[in-house]
């Protein structure tokens, strides 16, 4: 499959979720369907897309954080999982398109092509319990809707072809991203406030 | 020597007087008696990392939500979260908070703590990252808060070196 295609399925349940994505191939698809301003495009510091959204996830704990990571990132930090793992944010989901390759930098294999280095395992092993391994765009549809509807950590790893954009570029300064990012987020936060109030239980 | 106790909870409760309320950390021997008492402290959350960098990931996600958070980590895992701050924290205008236990400089006996010791401020210095040392117990309090207010108003990393004057007494 393409993470294209997952991709694609994935726009439309990313309306209301707090996302990052890592560079590259990954936030050029997510930006081509649609910018928004709760989207997060982490363009260079490969390995902490996973870190910001575990940052994202405990601080924010009536959001949802949907973090786009690849095989090259995790290889970066894998760490990183183990982190997550400890502290098993239950608002967060953590989808590692997995393509075996450093397409963006010319397509060097990466250690997980041809299954040398398996991260699904690698983050059972770090302590995460939902991870989910897929190589079909039904079978990614089906991980996506159960960790939406699950209140604990998914990992899902989707192993993808080796293919991206015939072209990069965004209409987005990376500050201007950050800004607009906090924004959206502190908006939501106080529109929340009044109803979090009523909802309080009697004391 | 051994870390002062005394001083360890001056910082802490500097850290808390500077309304943070939000730490990452890797614990090392400077900060071990620090991180103690954030562990117990309910009006604190702590989240320890695997190595530093993450920190950096960990610290702008807290600052996309709102929250005061300052990052706790020795000079050494500075040296190994480089490439988050210059390209997350600098690229994006983040701004972090570092509280620095400076390792391997005046007085220090163990030769493995020397080389980052001795790189830290020119590092520091190359980076363009503002920096104070902290070696007043007196003095750290103010210290902090200051860090954090110019690290929000600059949008930038800030860093307070946590010296051995600050963290160690004679046994």
């Amino acid at each position: 499959m393409k993470r294209s295609e997952c991709i694609a399925m994935l726009h439309p349940e990313l309306e209301d979720k707090v996302v990052v994505t890592i560079m590259g191939a990954c936030a050029q698809e997510l930006y081509d369907l649609g910018h928004r301003e709760n989207f997060f495009y982490l363009q260079h510091a490969m390995g902490l897309a996973s870190s910001i959204g575990l940052g994202l996830a405990l601080h924010l704990p009536r959001e949802r954080v949907v973090v786009l990571d690849g095989d090259g990132s995790v290889l970066m930090n894998l760490g990183t999982l183990a982190t997550l793992a400890r502290y098993r944010p239950a608002n967060l989901v953590h989808i590692i398109f997995d393509n075996g390759s450093l397409l963006s930098t010319g397509g060097f294999d990466s250690h997980t092509t041809s299954g040398i280095t398996d991260l699904a395992a690698i983050a059972r092993g770090a302590g995460i319990g939902h991870v989910a391994a897929v190589d079909t765009v039904i079978g990614f549809g089906e991980a996506v809707i159960e960790a939406f509807a699950r209140d604990d950590l998914s990992v899902i790893v989707a192993k993808v072809a080796a293919i991206g954009p015939n072209h990069y570029g965004m209409d987005l300064q990376l500050p201007e991203n950050a800004f607009r990012f906090k924004r959206w987020i502190a908006t939501r936060k106080s529109a929340a406030a009044p109803a979090a109030l009523t909802t309080r239980e009697p004391r | 020597m051994s870390v002062s106790y005394e001083n360890s909870k001056i910082v802490f409760q500097g850290i808390k007087d500077a309304g943070i309320t939000s730490l990452s950390a890797l614990p090392e021997t400077w900060l071990g008696l620090l991180l103690q008492q954030a562990e117990k402290d309910p009006a604190v959350r702590l989240i320890q990392v695997a190595k530093e960098e993450e920190a950096i990931g960990i610290a702008a996600g807290a600052y996309f939500a709102g929250e005061r958070h300052v990052l706790l980590m020795q000079n050494h895992g500075f040296l190994a979260a480089m490439n988050g701050i210059v390209s997350l924290a600098m690229l994006y205008g983040i701004p972090l908070c570092m509280l620095i236990a400076l390792r391997g400089h005046w007085g220090e006996p163990y030769p493995w703590h020397t080389r980052g010791g001795i790189v830290t401020e020119g590092v520091l210095r190359a980076l363009n990252i503002p920096f104070e040392y902290a070696r007043a117990p007196k003095e750290v309090g103010r210290q902090i808060r200051e860090a954090y207010t110019f690290s929000q108003s600059s949008l930038a990393p800030v860093a307070l070196l946590l010296t051995r004057d600050l963290m160690e007494e004679a046994l």
